[in-house]
């Protein structure tokens, strides 16, 4: 289909689950209800890393109104061994681990043990009572300073790996990988100026309003029964079962709506639990987590240490760049270095490249995915050398970016060449839009501009779409809905099927009713789950067309429809015409959608940011921002808009504000939203968007995935725009008024 | 006749010399693995771990990651790259499942 032929892709409907959610109607995990419901609690640890010698659960057991208490020890025994949960092999113990401590907490906050209760009163009280004997040990809290030789050790059988290689060492360094391509040291050889520097990023969360909740049934039939909130139903299923050492197929899912998620919302923290209590209790039982409790005891995204060197000639040509990435996985191996490494340089065609990734446990939370992971941290420091080089080189920012930038067949240093791609359009955007020229308008102000990529993944999906008699559909689908999908999911069926989009009518099932859906994440639900919807309209079709040819007494394929009308020779008839004649014509129509794309299309992004510094306090003022996306086609502008606008004020949080204030014992000082500042409407100016559309080929609509891209180059361009306006380049994140003041007073001595 | 490109990871080009691309033959990712242990042994055992790609590893077939791991079917003009795979929620950023 050719763009200008698309009647629904490319509108803007009014999501189907506006009124529901406008009104309070929509059902969140913490509002749900069941007779004998019990209440749960979670015992947390005070320490950062400590031994577990003893814990006595005893007098909270005889507290009235407690039910049950459980702790690691009520995971049934299962010998030690590498299960896939969907997000690669992990050791079973790891993933118990980071649900209920066992042997050892690894950061303040991780849980321990857990109460069901008549009140939840009564089960934070009776986890008061758990007595548990630690044994304190030193912390590390930094991927430097867990690198060092001598640092305190967080698993004793955690052994460096090289590239499937074991090295035998025990250390808290996970993982070491390099990426490689070219020739370093000629490529440097021939730079005329060369840019070195090293970065900090501090720890931040994804900051979803909606705290992880849990309620969980084990049935008496042996069936365990869940309603949550989160990314992926099947994921909870898939882990919840794996945990709990049952069957996936005993194990339901019903994801409520969720209150945000940005990619925190993937691991599983409470379900096992309340699914443990709810055995030895025979009720369903409920966690809700407390503000504290999603600071200290979920996953937030890594902090990092890392080190950037890029060099360029004259002429504005990179000729090479070099990247250290450490990134601190929290108490388990896992973080998101290697799409970091990936993304450092994915902007630009640079011929001789090493990238080199280090995944590093400290003792603070589990890391988890936050949009785009771990390419805000790389971006922030590469846009800056980048700045840096084009400055010393007296080039135009955007004009050296648009030298270097990657297109169709640049190889990144991970590997694979590009496909279709838009850098050089956005760009360009970004140079054509207005406020790249706009007069700046008072002192102590700068603009600043970055860019930024990241990918797009298929992975499994399943729709069905049955039709009524009214001629319009219900789409049965199995993606949790965080940002609108029920709409643009349901639009690409309404455009295959020829009808309004307010004649979709989407819904999202349990794990029970609908076939595999991967979580949404990676910047995939309207592209992968949007696919299904297109394959289940198409057998709609199919299966319609025939229906029509029955009726004329002529061949399924000399029927065809057209906006919403079938027709064969003079004969016609409208979509809701023939869904009248369904039942005389054989029975109900279902269409049925089960993919595992590819074609995926990766996205870049671009902003324009105006700042101005307070020269006496440091303070940071957004005067204006503006950013810029390749959508391939979007299927809904304005969530396109949206997703533009809620990345662009995350990574203005990242870059101003947002940190995990670490005292030395490794406890977080700030775990409230009104000490972890992250930015209101009142803080900023409204965020312009701008949509370019290079179509991926391999979607049939030409999407691709823009959930996340946009989140990336905020940091380094506000760095960037706070250098023009301050005369200083940050070298850490947040840019917060200590930090800018540090460094004003830094460059005066 | 053409044959599918690997590119060795930096870290395993001790094993093929100091090659950083190599031509095999192969119609899987699994026979070009068989073919690359022929000609530079000990490459297999740190692609693989009892059969399947090794936890940490991806496999990208002509610029994509392969959701179908080792039966992934290669052409004699593919690319094919060994990378690093991406643990925690940034899996479901990769596509990545292994076979």
């Amino acid at each position: 289909m050719k763009t200008q032929e698309y009647t629904v892709v490319g509108t803007r409907p009014i999501r189907h689950d506006g009124v529901d959610k406008v009104t309070g109607r929509a059902l969140y995990g913490a509002d749900f209800q069941m007779a004998g419901l019990l209440y749960g609690h979670i015992l947390r640890s005070p320490h950062a890393h400590a031994r577990i010698r003893r814990i006595d659960t005893s007098k909270a057991e005889q507290l009235p109104g407690v039910k049950a208490v459980v702790t690691a020890g009520d995971f049934p025994e299962v010998p030690e061994r590498m299960v896939d949960l969907g997000e690669g092999d992990t050791p079973l113990s790891y993933a118990r681990g980071n649900v209920l401590a066992k042997g050892k907490v690894l950061y303040k906050g991780h849980a321990i043990a857990a109460v069901a209760a008549t009140s939840v009163h009564v089960a934070e009280e009776a986890a008061g009572l758990i007595e548990v004997d630690y044994e304190v040990l030193p912390c590390v809290l930094t991927a430097p300073e867990a690198m060092q030789d001598g640092a305190a050790i967080l698993h004793d059988d955690l052994k460096t790996k090289e590239f499937g290689e074991q090295t035998g060492r025990v250390s808290n360094v996970a993982e070491h990988f390099r990426y490689a391509m070219g020739d370093i040291e000629a490529g440097f050889a021939q730079a005329e100026v060369m840019v070195e520097r090293e970065f900090n990023t501090a720890t931040v969360h994804q900051g979803y309003i909606e705290p992880h909740n849990a309620t969980a049934l084990w049935n008496n039939d042996g069936r365990i029964l869940v309603w949550c909130s989160t990314q992926g139903s099947f994921s909870v299923r898939d882990v919840t079962a794996c945990l709990l050492d049952v069957p996936v197929s005993r194990v339901r899912v019903t994801p409520m709506e969720i209150g945000g998620g940005f990619g925190g919302k993937i691991p599983v923290y409470l379900e096992p639990v309340a699914a443990l209590l709810s055995k030895k209790t025979g009720k369903p039982v409920k966690i809700v987590m407390s503000r504290k409790d999603v600071f200290e005891g979920s996953g937030p995204t890594p902090g990092s240490h890392m080190k950037v060197k890029i060099g360029a000639r004259k002429d504005g040509r990179i000729t090479a760049a070099q990247a250290y990435l450490a990134y601190e996985a929290g108490a388990y191996p896992g973080a998101m270095v290697a799409p970091g490494a990936m993304c450092v340089f994915a902007a630009y065609d640079i011929a001789n490249v090493v990238i080199d990734g280090f995944d590093v446990v400290v003792n603070k939370p589990s890391t988890a995915a936050y949009r785009a992971p771990g390419a805000t941290n790389a971006a922030f420091a590469a846009e800056s050398v980048v700045d840096e080089i084009a400055e010393k080189l007296g080039i135009d920012p955007l004009d050296f970016r648009l030298k270097n930038a990657a297109k169709e067949g640049t190889r990144r240093a991970d590997g694979p060449k590009y496909r279709r791609i838009g850098c050089v359009e956005v760009i360009e955007a970004m140079k054509n839009h207005p406020h790249y020229t706009a007069p700046l308008g008072g002192p102590h102000r700068g603009r600043g501009v970055a860019i930024g990529f990241w990918f797009n993944v298929g992975l499994p999906s399943s729709c069905t779409i049955s039709v009524s008699a009214d001629g319009t559909v219900n789409l049965v689908e199995g993606s949790t809905d965080i940002g609108g999908t029920r709409t643009s999911i349901a639009m690409q069926a309404a455009e295959v099927l020829g009808i309004p989009a307010e004649d979709v009518h989407p819904t999202v099932v349990d794990t029970d009713s609908v076939g595999f859906t991967a979580v949404t994440g990676g910047s995939r639900t309207t592209f992968a789950t949007g696919w299904a919807a297109y394959e289940a309209a198409q057998d709609v079709v199919r299966q319609m067309k025939e229906r029509a040819a029955k009726i004329w007494e002529t061949e399924a394929a000399s029927v065809a429809l057209d906006r919403g009308v079938f027709q064969s020779g003079d004969k016609r008839m409208t979509f809701q015409e023939l869904a009248a004649k369904l039942d005389q014509t054989g029975g109900p129509v279902v269409g049925r959608g089960a993919v595992n794309p590819r074609g995926v299309g990766g996205s870049f992004s671009g902003c324009i940011a105006d700042v101005e510094v307070d020269p006496e306090t440091g303070k940071v003022t957004i005067l204006r921002f503006t950013s810029v996306q390749d959508a391939g086609k979007a299927i809904h502008p304005s969530y396109v808009e949206g997703q533009m606008q809620g990345g662009s004020v995350q990574g203005i949080g990242w870059a101003l504000n947002e940190e995990y204030f670490m005292n030395d014992a490794g406890s977080m000082t700030n775990s409230s939203l009104l000490d972890y500042r992250m930015p209101t409407a009142l803080d900023l100016p409204m965020i312009d968007t701008v949509i370019v559309e290079v179509p991926n080929p391999g979607h049939p609509f030409g999407a691709r995935g823009v959930g996340e891209a946009n989140i990336v180059p905020p940091p380094g361009a506000i760095a960037n725009a706070i250098y023009r306006a301050a005369g200083v380049r940050m070298n850490r994140l947040p840019m917060n008024p200590p930090a800018i003041m540090q460094a004003i007073w830094s460059q005066r001595d | 006749m053409s044959l599918p490109t690997v590119f060795i990871p930096t870290l395993l080009q001790s094993l093929t010399g100091g090659r950083s691309s190599v031509e095999v033959e192969g119609g899987t990712v699994r026979q070009v693995i068989d073919n690359l242990e022929q000609a530079w042994p000990g490459i297999r055992e740190r692609l693989l771990d009892q059969g399947k790609l090794r936890p940490n590893i991806s496999v990208a077939v002509d610029g994509e990651v392969t959701p179908m791991g080792l039966i992934e079917p290669v052409s004699p003009s593919s690319e094919v790259h060994f990378i690093a795979a991406i643990k925690g929620g940034a899996q479901a950023a990769h596509g990545q499942r292994h076979l």
